[in-house]
C-alpha cells in the first residue's frame, strides 16, 4: 500500500492568537508555526502502517507558500520516505486544497489518503471529506483507531455519542483525531537524513486548478472579552455566590 | 429561496441540534424545507412537520438509511438539492462529516462553524479555537452552511402542521459499511445542552476519583465533561471531552474542575453564562475566564461543595 499523507503549517497550538488592529487578520510575524496537531498523528499512523510491513511508501504533501516546506520536512524526519510541496501564496480555502489535493492523488496513486481533522487555524474541518467527494472515495472521518486489512480498512470515528466503527474499502480516505496514537520526535540523526529526502515542488497555477478565495473575510476582530472574576476563599462563599449573586443553582 | 436543512435523528427521534439549526436556518430565510433521510422513520417526519418554523418536510424512506452513512446521505441530498439557495446542517460529529462532501460536489465553498446569522451571504464564525471571531461573506452563488447549535435557541417543537412529502432514495455505496456505534446511555442531561455542566481534568489523577465529580452532578442535575487531558490519560471516555476538538458548550454553570484551562479547552466553554473554577494552581489560565474562583485542593473542595449543597436543599425544604 502506498499511502499520501497531507500536512498543513499553522500558527503553533501553544502561541497565544493577537488579532490585528485593522481587523485584516491575526498577527504571523515572529510567531511560532508548527504542523498542524492531528496532522502529525495522520503522519505517525502511516509510519506506524509501514512498520508493520503493511505499506511500502509514505509521501506528505502540503499546500501553501514557501515556508510550508517545514511540515513536510518535519513529516519527512518521522519516517515519510519523500515530499510534495504545492507553492500557492496567500488564502487559500479548504475546496481548493481538495481540489489540488486529487490532482495529486490522481499523478500518485495512493491506496490512503490521511490527514488530521481539523486545522487549528481556520477550524474548517471540511478537505478531507472534499477531497473523497471530488474523488468519489469513501471517508472515515475523526478516526481514534485504524485496522488495515487486505483491500479494506476497519475505522473507529469519534462522534458526539461515544465510538462509531465502520469498514471502508481501499482506496479511501482518513481524517485523524488526536487520540488515533501519540505522535513520535524526530531523532537528530532522522533529522540529518530527512534533509537528503527529495521534496518536488509543483506550482499549484500549473495543476489548473482555480484557488481565487469564494470567502470575503470581511472584518476579524477579538471575541467580546469575559468581565474579570473574582477569587473566593471558601467553597462556602462559592455556593452562596452561585445561589445569592449569580441565581444559578 | 429556500433554505433546505438537513435533519439529524435516529429513526424514532430528532436529534436536539437540529432544532438549534433550524432556528438558525430560518434566520436566512423563512421558506425553510427540513431534508428527512432515514429508515421506518415515520415518527421523526411527523415531529419535524410540528415545528412551526418549517414549511415542508421532504422524507425519504429507505432501509439504505438506517445507519447514517456520508456518502450514501450525500447522493441523497445531491438527488433533491437543486432548487436551494441555502444547504444547512448543525456543525456536530454528523454535519461536520456530512457537509463538505456536499458542498464539494456542489463546487461551494462551505462555511462552517457560524454562529450568527448577519445576512443570507454573510455570517459570523470563530476562528483559532475561538480566538477571534471573522465575518465573512459568501460569494458562491448557493451556500453550503454548518451552525454551531449552543449559538442559536432550540425551535419550538409544537404547534405546526407542514406538508410532508415523500420523495425517492439515490443509489447506495458499496464501499462504505456501517458496524457499529457505542452509544453511553446515561439518565443525565446531555453534554451539549445541559443547563448545568461539571468538568474534571488532569487533577482528579485517576477515573476513579471522578466518583467526586458525578456525585456532585448527581446532586445539580448536571452534565459531566472533561479536558482533553483527562480524555487522553483514559479517565473518561471521548464523547465527554469540551474543547477546540470536542463539544462546544454554553452552559448557565460551567465548573471546570483540576483543569489548567488551555487555549483548546477554553475555546469549548468559555462562552459559558457562569463560569466556576476550582484549582489548587492559583495560576492556571482557567482562572482568567472564571467568574468564581476557588484556590483550593479539589479532593477536599468537591465533597464539601457537594456537603454546601446539601444544607441548601435543607434549608429550602
Amino acid at each position: 500500500m502506498k499511502i499520501l499523507v497531507a500536512v498543513k503549517r499553522v500558527i503553533d497550538y501553544n502561541v497565544q492568537i493577537r488579532v490585528k488592529e485593522d481587523g485584516s487578520g491575526v498577527v504571523t510575524d515572529n510567531v511560532k508555526m508548527s504542523t498542524n496537531p492531528p496532522d502529525d498523528n495522520a503522519i505517525e499512523e502511516a509510519v506506524k502502517i509501514k512498520e508493520a510491513g503493511k505499506a511500502t511508501e509514505i509521501i506528505a504533501v502540503t499546500v501553501g507558500e514557501e515556508k510550508a516546506q517545514e511540515t513536510v520536512r518535519k513529516a519527512l524526519a518521522v519516517g515519510a520516505d519523500r515530499g510534495i510541496h504545492v507553492k500557492v501564496d496567500g488564502t487559500i480555502e479548504p475546496l481548493a486544497v481538495s481540489k489540488i489535493l486529487k490532482k495529486i492523488v490522481e499523478k500518485e496513486n495512493p491506496d490512503l489518503v490521511f490527514m488530521g481533522k481539523q486545522a487549528i487555524d481556520d477550524d474548517c474541518n471540511q478537505t478531507g471529506q472534499m477531497l473523497a467527494a471530488h474523488l468519489n472515495w469513501p471517508q472515515a472521518t475523526f478516526a481514534s483507531k485504524i485496522e488495515v486489512n487486505d483491500k479494506s480498512l476497519k475505522v473507529t470515528r469519534e462522534v458526539d455519542e461515544g465510538l462509531e466503527t465502520i469498514e471502508v474499502n481501499a482506496p479511501a480516505i482518513v481524517t485523524c483525531d488526536l487520540r488515533l496514537n501519540e505522535p513520535r520526535y524526530a531523532s537528530l540523526p532522522n533529522i540529518m537524513k530527512a534533509k537528503k529526502k527529495p521534496i518536488e515542488q509543483i506550482n499549484a497555477s500549473d495543476l489548473g486548478v482555480d484557488t481565487n478565495p469564494r470567502i470575503e473575510h470581511i472584518k476579524i476582530e477579538e471575541p467580546p472579552k469575559r468581565k474579570a472574576g473574582i477569587k473566593v476563599a471558601s467553597v462556602e462563599e462559592l455556593v452562596q455566590k452561585l445561589k445569592n449573586e449569580a441565581k444559578v443553582i | 429561496m429556500s433554505v433546505l436543512l438537513i435533519a439529524e435523528h435516529n429513526n424514532k427521534e430528532v436529534k436536539p441540534f437540529t432544532l438549534n439549526a433550524i432556528t438558525a436556518a430560518s434566520q436566512i430565510d423563512q421558506d425553510l424545507h427540513v431534508l428527512l433521510i432515514g429508515s421506518k422513520a415515520d415518527d421523526v417526519a411527523k415531529s419535524l412537520s410540528e415545528v412551526p418554523l418549517v414549511k415542508k418536510v421532504l422524507h425519504i424512506d429507505h432501509e439504505i438509511y438506517e445507519n447514517y452513512i456520508a456518502e450514501n446521505y450525500t447522493a441523497a441530498i445531491l438527488k433533491h438539492a437543486d432548487k436551494y439557495s441555502h444547504i444547512i446542517c448543525s456543525a456536530n460529529t454528523f454535519g461536520k462529516n456530512l457537509m463538505p462532501r456536499v458542498a464539494a460536489l456542489l463546487d461551494i465553498s462551505q462555511v462552517s462553524d457560524i454562529i450568527k446569522v448577519i445576512s443570507p451571504d454573510t455570517f459570523l464564525r470563530p476562528i483559532y479555537a475561538g480566538n477571534a471571531f471573522a465575518t465573512v461573506k459568501s460569494n458562491d452563488e448557493r451556500k453550503c452552511v454548518t451552525i454551531r447549535p449552543t449559538s442559536f435557541e432550540a425551535a419550538e417543537t409544537t404547534g405546526g402542521s407542514a406538508e410532508i412529502e415523500k420523495i425517492d432514495a439515490a443509489d447506495q455505496t458499496e464501499n462504505t459499511k456501517f458496524i457499529n456505534r457505542e452509544e453511553i446511555k446515561s439518565d443525565r442531561p446531555e453534554l451539549g445542552t445541559a443547563r448545568i455542566v461539571i468538568s474534571g481534568g488532569r487533577g482528579l489523577q485517576s477515573g476513579e476519583n471522578f466518583k467526586l465529580i458525578t456525585d456532585v452532578a448527581d446532586k445539580l442535575n448536571a452534565a459531566i465533561g472533561a479536558s482533553r487531558a483527562a480524555v487522553d490519560a483514559g479517565y473518561i471516555t471521548n464523547e465527554y471531552q469540551v474543547g477546540q476538538t470536542g463539544k462546544v458548550v454554553v452552559p448557565d454553570l460551567y465548573i471546570a474542575v483540576g483543569i489548567s484551562g488551555a487555549i483548546q479547552h477554553l475555546a469549548g466553554m468559555k462562552e459559558s453564562k457562569v463560569i466556576v473554577a476550582i484549582n489548587k494552581d492559583g495560576e492556571a489560565p482557567i482562572f482568567s475566564v472564571a467568574d468564581y474562583g476557588l484556590e483550593a485542593d479539589l479532593f477536599e473542595a468537591l465533597p464539601q461543595f457537594l456537603e454546601e449543597l446539601n444544607k441548601l436543599n435543607t434549608i429550602q425544604k
